[in-house]
């Protein structure tokens, strides 16, 4: 499902991330002092406070959380159905991304599917997306 | 136990439809003046507003009218004034309003919420749609994965139920299902044909589980709830209502980041605030946005385990205007429009007051729960008739 896709608008505290595939590599804001991860990216930690906190390479592979087929066409050039999905990220506790489930049937993806990275690049952003791993 | 000293007086509600050609300000004020006629009280008599979410240009319709609209075009003399999006759903304007009686600041605020979205949709050239830009804020981590709309969102939650649960579909339509049966008595509800669980089952996918049917319609609508303090119910000529709980909550402001929807911790800190028991609720008014949220909030409010939602709705005969707990006597969002929050309020009053007609639960129900929000936001409310 590649094609359209409205993009976000980079700034100081999102840029890394949306850039991050660019070297194929996934990075989340990371608390130097106590591990945790921040995300949405700010710049200070939630549970210690520090305001050293800095992008950090995890692995690039998830769990799908939950996820749903969209049937709906929001906008006229989308092509259907495709999977959304909320995945689990390996290596950052409690941090989720809302993606699609890429390179399968829409049937074949299932609550606990293993997934990884599979960055698509428009412009100056490269979208995470997942693909069974 | 809380006992907020703090009233819902009068209701009001424009016409409801779509793609109306009344202005929405001039919506909002015929509910407005149905709602004063109702309480009994005069413009003079208002010193407070509260809407959610405040005038907001986009989406188009969403929130046209804001408090300044509606004080400046009524030139009211507020004391005390609320509008924004950034309290826990539509229904939190309520909770705002509750906190000015209580503490002095207003007696009676006027509370509103108007919608204009199928009217905003038919006429872009006054509407325009938000342009091919960049986008920012929560919706930065949803649109470019194409998750346009709250119906993906509540799907993926829709669908954990089924996987963990076993929530069926058969189940969930009971929600619309019931909705619509009760539209059908409801004069100012949207949609008044009759749903049949066959209709519900071959409906179209919208975001999968969640079909056709199980999703609220644009509406064009202004409601109106008074908030009164108790020591102003001498001003009223109506039959006042009394909020005798309440509680809103946040799981996270982002979210896809929320584990799961806020319904569950606010359903459970109302009881915290209050003597009365789920058990001793005679009607519920739960937001149906979306007809799962309607299952989060049967749980999250006690009324079954959580996971135990599909059996409590089973046939739907429970949900029914003759069951042990009736739901959404209006029609809920997916019957009566999408009102957006207040519709649940303003029914639980009329339900308390008894002025349901052919719609009127039997037995003179006494107490209520009216809810709002769909996510990681919500409130809730509880309603007696003393
Ligand atoms: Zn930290």
């Amino acid at each position: 499902m590649a094609g359209f896709r409205l993009l976000p608008r980079l700034n100081a505290e999102n840029r890394f991330f949306w850039t991050s595939g660019s070297d194929g590599r996934l990075r989340f804001l990371r608390c130097e002092a106590c591990e945790t991860f921040v995300h949405p990216p700010r710049p200070i930690c939630p549970n210690c406070q520090s305001e050293a906190v800095s992008p950090a390479t995890v692995p690039g592979t998830g769990v799908v959380d939950t996820y749903t087929i969209n049937h709906q066409k929001w906008q006229p050039v989308l092509e259907v159905p495709y999977v959304i999905a909320r995945v689990a990220i390996d290596g950052a506790p409690g941090v989720y991304l809302t993606t699609n489930i890429i390179d399968c049937s829409v049937e074949a993806v299932e609550i606990g599917d293993a997934v990884k990275v599979a960055f698509e690049q428009h412009d100056d952003v490269w979208l995470p997306l997942f693909e069974k791993a | 136990m809380a006992n907020p000293d703090a009233y819902i007086t009068g209701i009001g509600q424009s016409e409801v439809g779509v793609r109306l050609a009344r202005h929405p300000l001039l919506l909002t004020i015929d509910a407005i003046r149905e709602a004063l006629d109702d309480a009994g009280l005069t413009l003079a008599d208002i010193d407070g507003v509260s809407t959610y979410p405040g005038k907001t240009a986009q989406p188009p319709g969403y929130s046209p009218v804001g408090t300044e609209d509606v004080i400046e075009s009524l030139r009211l003399n507020v004391r005390w004034y609320n509008g924004g999006f950034e309290i826990t759903s539509q229904l939190g304007a309520v909770v705002e309003a509750v906190g000015a009686v209580m503490s002095g600041q207003a007696r009676h605020v006027l509370c509103f919420r108007t919608v204009y979205e199928a009217a905003a949709l038919s006429r872009p050239d006054e509407y325009p749609r938000p342009g091919p830009g960049r986008v920012d804020g929560m919706m930065e981590w949803l649109l470019p994965f194409n998750a346009y709309s709250a119906s993906n969102w509540i799907a993926q939650y829709a669908m954990r139920h089924i996987k963990k649960y076993g929530l069926k579909r058969e189940q969930l339509a009971q929600i619309a299902i019931t909705g619509r049966a009760h539209a059908a008595l409801n004069p100012r509800a949207l949609v008044r044909e009759p749903l049949t669980l066959d209709d519900y089952m071959s409906a179209r996918m919208i975001s999968d589980p969640l079909c056709l049917y199980d999703c609220d319609r644009f509406t064009d609508a202004s409601t109106v709830l008074i908030v009164s303090a108790g020591d102003a119910l001498g001003d009223v000529k109506c039959r006042a209502i009394r909020i005798d709980a309440m509680a809103y909550s946040v799981e996270r402001h982002s979210w896809d980041q929320s584990e799961w929807v806020a319904a569950y911790p606010t359903g459970a800190e109302l009881w915290k605030r209050t003597d009365y028991k789920p058990k001793d609720v005679d009607v519920a008014q739960l937001y149906d946005g979306f007809s799962f949220n309607a299952v989060t909030w049967l749980e999250g409010l006690g009324f079954c385990k959580r996971g135990e939602a599909g059996d409590f709705l089973g046939d739907g005969k429970r949900i029914a205007l003759d069951g042990e707990l009736p739901l959404n006597t209006f029609g809920g969002q997916i019957g009566a429009g999408r009102l957006h929050g207040f519709g649940f309020a303003h029914e639980a009053v009329v339900q308390l007051r008894g002025q349901g007609g052919a719609r009127q639960v039997k037995g003179e129900p006494r107490v209520a729960v009216a809810t709002s929000g769909g996510g990681p936001l919500a409130t809730a409310l509880l309603l007696v008739r003393d």
